[in-house]
């Protein structure tokens, strides 16, 4: 059935903590919660400095459909409350609370009652639920789509094809029976023809996990993927598992698929099981400068360095720290900068590691082409960017790149591939935009005009 | 303040680079080398020197002058020195294998803008320049086997001498005349092998370019096995037409490529005046790439026509 195999790319696994069980970080002083860790609209404070905050607490509101609430992640007192670098180098409003040490749960915390499909997206709502494969869409806002009920799949994404980074794995074992509650809820509510859950075949254990969890439920099936980088992009997964091919433009329900990451069920599963929102996440620490790789639960806000610093501190000067994988990761200015809901991992690197390497001219191999998951041609797109030809951008399509960095992986001329992808992006974007000014600049002068005769 | 590095991302790298690439085409053609010098003695690897070392040398003035930042280390000099040492008589006066290599590296590749920006083939188009240029020079074959100046087999086939030509081994192992590193078939193929489990260079343009002048010849009444081991088809099928700057840059577009370069040089070959007709064909398919790459392209997962 399936004609085309999508292509990717083997970096080495180092999935070296995949057996190093998820431990709490010490509590640290204070926390720096940034009030937009999801995409959409920043949440709104909801708290003051010299609060007295709980654990579970609302600090922030969802301002808008595309929004989450923010809970307080300690107990103590709000210190300040001002704009602070965050991990995507931008800044944001963000709340910092002292901690007094005592972790007191917020005496407003309640299991929530769904009897309704509305209920539960409400509660997922109040749990702070947001996409923590990367993305942060709020988790409420992406299951309120027309007809959910009419949903053939959803894939509950652990394929964690990124190197190095293993806190998906560590919550399907040890968080497992979350796992099993949120694909129950999901069941519940929504009702899709089939769940399927994930994993790439590198990650036995979590795969026999699961197997386990699942036996015997004909709605639930286990799919064992290749472990190829980037199985876990959700356009290459659904193709992948499903044999469906999401068009430009459409989104993934429109073919009947939604892909969830796997710890993202987790939060509203907790939050149904004890009333707690996302308050702390399983952090991959790793990298080739950290001494002692660990996986760590730690408080949202966690300043990322106390979280080196539990990990026995670097062997070698770091030279590049980074927030998520080494593919598609972020590279940090500071490790001052907080964990955030969508931190899976942070990597720090020796320079001998992470040396920039040369670049030289195109050869035009075409081994971009050949690893393309979304068979785009880098190579061309890449010269159309060098011209400026918008209209030869368009024609490649450089508006689908979903910037998994296989091009500038591969590229044995290391040209920064990602980066012109995302520079043709934006030059498009900027001209479509002004094209758009400037039509309606004329349809109002016309529209002037009109009047005027 | 700290110094951390940032950068986009992705912060991994493939091992492969450019000058790795080159290094193993280079690798590829050491058998080929060898059996030059086995097949036509000393003055082969006299030839391919005196060839690297001036495309090396233009290569590095050129950027000098007009103060590009040196690319010597990347070996496509000598790479393009070597390919056209082997497209060349082994008995071609020294001083035009220095003009050849001075086409081929500066009119053909640095004044289009160096490696990666040319649209021919330097070797293959400074190989064509010296041929038309030194038509004499260029078509005096010595015969290993006895040593006296002969014709190659493609030159006795289009004469009608039949009877003349070398056994299939002798063909196949390079006892004939021809271009001193065209001949051994067996080397190239090894050289071929070499590049296919690097991955440096895929089977289609290889596999089609040969096939092709197979098939076709068989069809048009020649002798196929005299066709394709009789001329400079292996060398040209497995180390020019797969240059990556001048052919196409995905699998079905160097498929098409091959089948080009196959019917162009059974073309040449059977209905020209010129007995060999590779060299050309490749040429001229080099041109046809970017229509070739405008009409493959790529069809993204799930694209809509816009």
């Amino acid at each position: 059935m399936l004609l085309k195999k999508i292509k990717g790319v083997f970096p080495p696994h180092n999935k070296n903590t995949q057996f190093c069980k998820a431990r709490f970080l010490p509590l640290p002083a204070e926390v720096c919660i940034p009030m937009s860790m999801h995409s959409g609209t920043p949440a709104k404070p909801v708290v003051k400095m010299g609060d007295e905050v709980k654990v579970g607490q609302l600090i922030g509101e969802a301002a808008g459909f595309v929004s989450a609430p923010i809970h307080a992640s300690v107990s103590g007192v709000v210190k300040s409350i001002n704009d602070r670098d965050m991990i995507t180098g931008k800044k944001a409003t963000s709340i910092t609370i002292a901690s007094d040490g005592k972790q007191e749960l917020h005496e407003g915390i309640k299991l929530p009652k769904a009897n309704t499909l509305q209920e539960f997206l409400d509660a997922v709502r109040d749990s702070g639920s947001a996409g923590l494969g990367g993305a942060g869409f709020p988790t409420a806002a992406k299951l309120t789509i027309k007809d959910i009920d009419k949903l053939d799949y959803i894939l509950i994404n652990g394929a964690e094809c990124e190197p190095y980074v293993t806190s998906d794995t560590r919550t399907m074992v040890g968080g497992a029976e979350y796992v099993h509650q949120g694909v129950q809820l999901l069941k519940r509510f929504i009702n899709p023809k089939k769940v399927v859950i994930c994993i790439e075949d590198n990650k036995l254990e979590a795969i026999n996990k699961m197997k386990e969890l699942f036996d015997g439920d004909d709605q639930v099936d286990i799919f064992i993927l290749p472990s190829m980088y980037p199985q876990g992009e959700r356009k290459v997964l659904v193709y992948n598992v499903t044999g469906r091919i999401v068009p430009e433009g459409a989104r993934l329900h429109d073919v009947g698929c939604l892909v969830m990451n796997c710890t993202t069920i987790t939060v509203f599963a907790r939050y149904f099981k004890l009333g707690i929102p996302l308050v702390q996440k399983v952090v991959t620490v790793d990298g080739t400068a950290v001494r002692t790789p660990k996986n760590l639960i730690a408080p949202i806000g966690t300043p990322i360095k106390e979280l080196f610093e539990f990990c026995d501190g670097f062997v070698g000067e770091p030279k590049k720290i980074i927030a998520g994988g080494p593919m598609m990761g972020t590279s940090l200015p500071s490790l001052d900068v907080p964990v955030v809901k969508t931190t899976n991992a942070i990597l720090a690197f020796l320079e001998k590691d992470v040396k920039m390497p040369k670049v030289t001219a195109c050869i035009k191999c075409g081994r971009c082409i050949g690893r393309c998951p979304m068979s785009l041609m880098p190579v061309q797109i890449e010269a159309a960017y060098d011209m400026k030809k918008l209209e030869l951008l368009e024609l490649h399509k450089v508006n689908m790149c979903v910037a998994c960095g296989c091009c500038a992986y591969i590229c044995p001329a290391k040209r920064p591939l990602v980066q012109v992808m995302q520079l043709s992006k934006d030059l498009l974007w900027t001209e479509k935009a002004a094209q758009k000014a400037a039509a309606q600049r004329a349809t109002e002068q016309k529209a002037k005009e009109g009047v005027a005769i | 303040m700290s110094n951390f590095s940032v950068s986009t991302s992705p912060h991994i790298y493939d091992k492969s680079t450019t000058s790795r690439i080159m290094l193993d085409v280079l690798i590829a053609l050491i058998p080929a080398l060898i059996a030059s010098i086995l097949i036509f003695g000393a003055r082969a690897a006299l030839v391919t020197a005196v060839c690297v070392a001036s495309c090396i040398i233009f290569e590095w003035a050129f950027l000098k002058i007009v103060k590009k930042p040196n690319a010597i280390t990347d070996f496509s000099a000598c790479i393009t020195g070597v390919l056209l040492a082997f497209n060349l008589p082994v008995t071609i006066p020294l001083w035009q294998a220095v003009f050849g290599s001075a086409v081929a590296i500066i009119l053909v590749k640095q004044l289009f803008g160096g490696l990666g920006k040319n649209f021919a083939n330097p070797a293959i188009t400074a190989r064509v320049v010296m041929f038309l240029a030194f038509s004499v020079t260029m078509t005096t074959w010595v015969n290993p086997v006895d040593g006296i100046t002969g014709a190659t087999p493609l030159a006795l086939i289009g004469r009608g001498e039949v009877a003349a030509l070398p056994g299939i081994w002798d063909m196949f192992i390079g006892m004939r005349g021809g271009s001193l590193g065209e001949t051994s078939n067996l080397a190239l193929l090894l050289g071929g092998a070499y590049l296919l489990i690097r991955r440096v260079i895929s089977w289609h343009v290889p596999v089609a370019f040969i096939a092709v002048v197979f098939l076709c010849t068989a069809i048009l009444g020649q002798e196929p096995v005299h066709q394709i081991f009789g001329g400079g088809l292996f060398l040209g099928a497995i180390f020019m037409a797969t240059d990556y700057v001048t052919s196409p840059t995905t699998n079905k577009g160097r498929f098409i490529f091959g089948i080009g370069c196959g019917l162009f040089t059974v073309l040449f070959r059977l209905y020209s005046s010129y007995p060999e007709g590779v060299s050309f064909a490749i040429l001229l398919m080099n041109i046809l790439t970017p229509y070739i790459n405008k009409f493959t392209m790529s069809k993204p997962l799930g694209g809509v026509k816009s």
